[in-house]
């Protein structure tokens, strides 16, 4: 009897425990530094939308520094055999990370889901090492903003402008009506951040990935490079003197407080606007950066996805890959962070005029090539090249005496340097 | 009694053999973690530094060998002899202004005042704030639109202009400023400990002879504080040369790099633009430096310590 009890008991317990192991979830672990807001929002949704599949999510959150304290963690991980599941890894980044042989191969979710159809070629391009998926982006910022005060710009008489020229005009008119002409935080990304529109406009979108993408010389080092120098020291004249050190989001509150008209900024800026209880279209405008009309610089955030070893996992990772560029994550994560979604095919009903307007210029630039990676937020060069033309264009910002000519030499010399 | 007595004398006959063996193995024992520790973490990883710095490293250490490579980017790079510079400037004038300021500090207390205590206290209490505390602070005071500038607009002193902070020429004068504001109470301490080791009969001695104070001062005091001297300018050599957290809480390195510290550069090369191969060279470099200073000075000690 007492033996017989004891037999029952263990076939109890495996029952319990049999079917559990049997449709044992993968688990995933994401690396990602949304800790904050609308970001944070979405990634909590994120969580959900894989649980609910059945997974369970790991959350590897890694705060601060713009991802660069995440990036130390990761570098820690992986080299230890560890990596996590996917990591919130951008721009050429993926490149050197698929080099080494990190990532895992995405094709079979790629092909079942039709990617390369709903994805432009200009974006899965970043995603792809040797024409293999292997990362996923996740959204699509537009640089080539500029953010506008209406009510400054009326009370000034003047209209947004749509050229360099037009841009120069109005600038000096709203200096005499004692305004700020252009709100701008003296950092180094964002006074590449300005560079990366002028030299949109001026070379246009092939000579753009000639220089940026492609480092051709004879577009570097040219007249026009010249041009696109005293252009954006121009530019770069009607910001106040104040502004050294100054974060980007102080500087959108100039153009909220209607001290100053204009800013030119990622779609990021939106988040400062929203919080400040703006609608765009209304108490606030957004227009393309002067001279870039019908152009687009893009920022794309995403997720690489690193080889595992469990079966289980795997198939989790799979998943959490389908997911990302499901619509409902689409919509729900690009309207928390300001962003558009990446597919193309999207209803951009609920979103607001200004994603609206920046996913019809997503779509026509992508089919007539107006579509080009922006090299200020690592899309279009490695980290290195990016940071040597930083160097150059920060210090030509802070120079007394800026000149185009030898500035041009100088980043020329910087990128061969660093090639 | 008796018996009580003698049983612990027994025992401790029995264990003395032990006691003595763990007596000589404890200290090694106790010490050893702490050995290790060092070895491992400080020397060991300097000698990897070393190592990944002859290599092509970028990212991810590598092992591919190019000689000088990495040092002859260095050399070449605009950012660095910029880096390089502001370490001079920066690092010459702190420590200069320390031991002005300190030992001038240290002077005038020594004087017997009345409530050196809590006057001895406030000079040193900078020295108990973080470099980022003081940085953030002294980026507010003296940011034209929001510190010192501001306040004399709004006091109707509207010609007043202050912008060292956002002139890339200056900007790292604002940094030595700050620094020198954290660091001269503790030279202060040092010197005061000093002086008030000074042997008062020197100075009754010089006294009688009609010795005037400041000639004392220059003549006797001072030159008997060579070893503070030393040791000051010596933990004052270290952080300017490490300055790291000051300077990016201050300016981030800006307006552009003109602030830039080879800490600063080190850091951005190594972490942000995936060079970890130049970012060692550089950190070596650094070593290099902190080692020019090191090895006179632990000379000299042992020196001392020989003749003793």
């Amino acid at each position: 009897m007492k033996q017989c009890k004891r037999h029952l008991t263990a076939l109890a317990v495996s029952a319990i425990l049999l079917p559990a192991s049997a449709v044992k979830a993968g688990e995933v672990e994401v690396l990602h530094w949304w800790t904050a807001g609308g970001e944070a929002r979405a990634a909590a949704a994120l969580k959900e939308m894989m649980e609910k599949q059945g997974h369970s999510w790991k959350d590897f959150a890694v705060a601060g520094g713009g991802g660069e304290a995440a990036m130390t963690v990761l570098k820690t991980r992986a080299v230890s055999g560890n990596p996590p599941a996917a990591a919130q890894i951008k721009g050429l980044d993926i490149r050197e990370w698929a080099e080494l042989g990190f990532l895992t191969n995405l094709d079979s979710v790629a092909d079942s889901e039709n990617w390369d159809r709903l994805i432009p070629p200009m974006i899965s391009d970043v995603m792809k090492y040797e024409g293999e998926y292997v990362a996923v982006p996740v959204n699509v910022h537009r640089v080539n903003w500029l953010w506008v005060n209406p009510e400054v710009m009326e009370d000034a008489g003047v209209e947004i402008p749509a050229t360099l020229e037009e841009f120069f005009e109005v600038a000096d008119t709203l200096k005499a009506e004692g305004y700020i002409p252009l709100a701008h935080g003296g950092q180094p990304w964002q006074d590449a951040t300005v560079f990366d529109a002028v030299a949109l406009a001026e070379l246009g979108p092939d000579d753009y990935r000639k220089a940026f993408v492609d480092h051709d010389m004879d577009v570097i080092n040219s007249e026009k490079m010249e041009t696109v120098f005293s252009q954006f020291a121009r530019v770069m004249s009607y910001v106040d003197e104040d502004a050294a050190g100054r974060d980007w989001n102080t500087a959108t509150g100039m153009v909220i407080r209607g001290e100053a008209a204009m800013q030119i900024m990622g779609d990021w800026a939106k988040g400062e606007f929203s919080a400040a209880d703006l609608t765009p279209g209304e108490d606030y405008l957004c227009a393309p950066a002067p001279g870039t009309e019908g152009q687009f610089t893009f920022n794309v955030d995403s997720f690489a996805m690193f080889s595992l070893t469990e079966e289980d996992d795997i198939k989790a990772q799979k998943d959490l890959a389908r997911t990302i560029l499901e619509p409902e994550f689409q919509t729900l994560f690009n309207q928390n962070k300001g962003s558009i979604p990446v597919r193309t095919d999207m209803d951009m009903g609920d979103f607001d005029t200004c994603a609206q307007a920046s996913m019809e210029t997503f779509r026509s630039s992508a089919e007539d090539g107006g579509l080009v990676p922006s090299f200020s937020h690592g899309l279009a060069t490695t980290s290195y090249i990016q940071g040597q033309i930083f160097d150059v264009v920060t210090n030509f910002v802070n120079d007394r005496n800026p000149d185009p000519a030898k500035t041009t030499d100088q980043l020329a010399a910087a990128i061969q340097s660093a090639l | 009694m008796e018996h009580i007595q003698r049983r612990p004398a027994g025992v401790a006959r029995a264990s003395s053999g032990l006691m003595d063996g763990l007596q000589r193995w404890l200290p090694k024992l106790v010490v050893a973690p702490t050995f290790v520790l060092v070895g491992i973490g400080i020397y060991g990883y300097m000698l990897w530094t070393g190592v990944l710095s002859f290599t092509s490293s970028s990212f991810l250490p590598s092992y591919d060998f190019i000689g000088l490579g990495q040092y002859a980017k260095l050399m070449e790079s605009e950012r660095w002899l910029v880096a390089s510079k502001n370490l001079a400037i920066f690092g010459g004038l702190f420590i200069v202004s320390c031991l002005l300021i300190g030992v001038a500090l240290a002077i005038f207390l020594d004087q017997r005042i009345r409530q050196e205590g809590a006057i001895r206290t406030i000079y040193l209490y900078p020295m108990a704030l973080s470099m980022i505390v003081t940085g953030t602070v002294w980026r507010w005071i003296l940011n034209p639109r929001l510190g010192l500038e501001k306040l004399m607009h709004d006091w109707g002193w509207t010609s007043f202009s202050f912008d060292w902070l956002v002139d890339s020429d200056l900007a790292i004068y604002t940094i030595v400023m700050a620094a020198v504001w954290q660091a001269s109470g503790f030279v202060m301490a040092l010197f005061l400990a000093g002086l008030r080791g000074v042997d008062s009969s020197i100075i009754r001695a010089a006294r009688v002879d009609g010795a005037s104070l400041p000639v004392i001062y220059c003549r006797i005091i001072l030159p008997s504080l060579r070893p503070v001297f030393f040791s000051s300018v010596m933990v004052l050599a270290h952080i300017a040369i490490k300055s790291f957290d000051l300077v990016m809480a201050m300016t981030a390195g800006g307006p552009g790099y003109s602030t830039d510290l080879p800490a600063v550069f080190m850091y951005s090369h190594t972490f942000t633009r995936g060079q970890m191969g130049l970012g060692s060279a550089s950190a070596m470099l650094m070593l290099g430096a902190i080692l020019a200073l090191l090895v006179p000075y632990l000379y000299s000690e042992l020196r001392e310590k020989r003749h003793d």
